[in-house]
């Protein structure tokens, strides 16, 4: 974990171009072009007034892994005890957190030997971050390695943004993105990398991982098992709501397309002969919360019973597709059920569904709840 | 309570839950407010064990429907749903088209889910009066039923506890806007529901269709 916190912030110096100096201890914090460590922090950070306790051991392993990170990237020796010095009087003279003493002590020795900051940085990565699980990423701003699987990829908001979807592995899933002015290789959906140097990032409670351009990304040939990144898990409650797009829908046939036809349109092939499909997306309610839940065509004819053929011919039968949507809200609105399966974007996927409580449970329920709350007063 | 408003879309809406409540409860929760000062901004109803009701699930037994409009040219329906404790309100006009419809085929009685928003009004002798306005009405089974009476007691249960020990969700206003509210009363109504539930036990069958 030191090693990883540490490697951070060398690397948000390479990715920062412009140098700011702020004298709190959590600010981004590292010289200008030239400057001296010490005239930056001098008068900015007196050791009295932090109160950070930072032990000896890390003055020794940060200062040791400097020079071995000049060693391994650039193949310069630098000199130990001129890297120790530097590191001993940011950390215990000032106090400096151990992240941006690092972060100075390396930005300094670049500009010393004349380094190119994006050759040294895409040295590092897979020596120099831990290889973290996708669902392991508790922390904003850490440097990591990741193998995982292109799970899902979302159309870009903004034209800043390259790519944007969602990683998996075995710990677990996570967001993604991938800047435009990295230029970095696309990925793919379905398909799994080994990225390393990607930054975690906290936004709204959620985490996620930005690639920038010193990622290195490759792909990979075995498969990762993302079954348990699915995590998938159990919800109860009363179906009280059909979505729109429910039902007999079409999808575009253009290769690696696959959306939903509005009007026999598909937003980026125009007029297509659309594909039927089936899915139901609806409002699953415990009186507390409100989950937005939906089943594919599998699990909408495990729920309905009503194979997407039969559904098909049902619509061409009645010239309408709208009366398979209409059927299954007077099958399905009102009862209860549990559903299971993994969260995927902002749904709850439903991979098994069942009917929940038959009434002997509730009978059973029933007279417990009596039990409990009236049994003094039923004598 | 999310104050945000209900037009959430897709995905993740900000969709106000269903909340659970019986008759005799429902029938006495007159008092409304807006959250918001956009037209558009959700209405509340206070539910007197202290919860707020944007929306409510009902499960009953519909014992009556009837076109109560008063033209010719234009339908309003108006359905008794009941359950152990009273009977909600449901009326249906023409913007509830669907569910309309779907009272206008059904023959009492009937087991039937209701997911509606409440909605308060003062009858011309100045009595307030709780009805539903339905998003969708359709019939279920006797299980169904009983599944949502234990889940209600349940969470009615709940309430009146909060309700206790002053931790509610929307306690304080409750009893503001029901001062005279008595939590005994509404207890005493959940056991009369819960024991229609666990008497079938016994019985087999239950009552109904």
């Amino acid at each position: 974990m030191v090693d990883q916190c540490v490697f951070s912030t060398t690397a948000t110096a390479a990715a920062t171009a412009t140098a700011t100096t702020t004298a709190t201890a959590s600010a981004v914090l590292f010289p200008p072009e030239g400057c001296r460590v010490e005239e930056q922090f001098a008068g900015q950070i007196g050791p009295s007034e932090a109160n950070e306790v930072v032990p000896i051991m890390s003055v020794q392993s940060t200062s040791g892994s400097i020079v071995e990170q000049f060693q391994t990237n650039a193949d310069i020796e630098v000199d130990p005890e001129d890297v120790h010095e530097r590191v001993t009087t940011l950390i215990d003279e000032y106090q400096v957190p151990e992240g941006e003493a690092r972060r100075s002590v390396v930005s300094h020795l670049l500009d010393e030997h004349e380094i190119d900051r994006d050759a040294f940085y895409a040295q590092s990565g897979s020596d120099g971050n831990d290889l973290v699980g996708c669902g392991d990423i508790e922390a904003p701003e850490q440097w990591v390695d990741l193998e995982a699987e292109v799970i899902q990829l979302w159309e870009p908001k903004s034209d800043s943004i390259a790519q944007v979807g969602l990683l998996a592995d075995d710990t677990g899933r996570i967001k993604f993105v991938s800047w435009a002015a990295s230029n970095l290789p696309e990925l793919e959906e379905g398909e799994a990398y080994a990225l390393s140097n990607v930054v975690s990032d906290k936004y709204d409670g959620k985490f996620s991982v930005k690639l920038n351009k010193t990622t290195n990304i490759e792909r990979l040939d075995e498969e990762i098992d993302t079954a348990d990144g699915s995590e998938s898990f159990t919800s109860e409650g009363a179906l009280v709501k059909i979505k729109p797009g429910s039902g007999l829908i079409k999808r575009c046939p253009e290769e690696d397309c696959s959306r939903v036809l509005n009007d026999g349109r598909c937003s980026e092939h125009g007029q297509v002969e659309g594909e039927f499909d089936m899915r139901i997306k609806a409002a699953l309610d415990n009186g507390q919360e409100v989950e937005s839940v939906i089943f594919d065509a599998e699990a909408t004819e495990a729920v309905t019973g009503w194979s997407l053929d039969e559904a098909t011919s049902a619509a061409m039968d009645a010239l309408d597709t709208t009366i398979v949507a209409e059927e299954f809200r007077s099958q399905l609105v009102g009862r209860y059920f549990e559903i299971e399966g993994p969260e995927v974007g902002e749904y709850h996927l439903v991979d098994e569904v069942e009917e929940s409580s038959p009434d002997v449970a509730c009978e059973a329920d029933a007279a417990r709840l009596l039990d409990e709350h009236f049994d003094a007063e039923m004598d | 309570m999310s104050s945000s408003a209900n037009s959430g879309s897709d995905g993740r809406s900000n969709r106000q839950p269903a909340k659970r409540a019986f008759a005799a409860e429902f029938e006495d929760a007159s008092e409304t407010f807006q959250d918001g000062d956009d037209e558009r901004s959700p209405k509340f109803t206070v539910l007197p064990t202290g919860a707020n009701a944007n929306r409510v699930f009902v499960v009953g037994t519909l014992t009556e429907t009837k076109d109560v409009a008063k033209g010719s040219d234009s339908e309003y329906w108006q359905a008794r749903v009941v359950d152990r404790t009273g009977t909600f309100f449901v009326y249906a006009g023409q913007y509830q088209s669907e569910a309309m419809a779907v009272l206008r085929s059904m023959e009492a009685p009937e087991y039937v889910a209701v997911v509606g928003k409440p909605r308060s009004y003062e009858t011309d002798d100045g009595d307030m009066r709780v009805s539903l306005t339905p998003e969708s009405v359709t019939s279920v089974d006797q299980a169904t039923r009983d599944r949502w009476v234990v889940e209600t007691a349940d969470q009615t249960l709940d309430r009146i506890e909060a309700m206790e020990t002053g931790e509610g969700e929307a306690g304080e206003q409750a009893r503001d806007a029901y001062p005279e509210a008595n939590m005994s009363e509404y207890s005493q109504e959940v056991k009369v529901a819960l024991a229609q539930v666990a008497r079938d036990e016994s019985k087999g069958e239950g009552e109904g269709e």
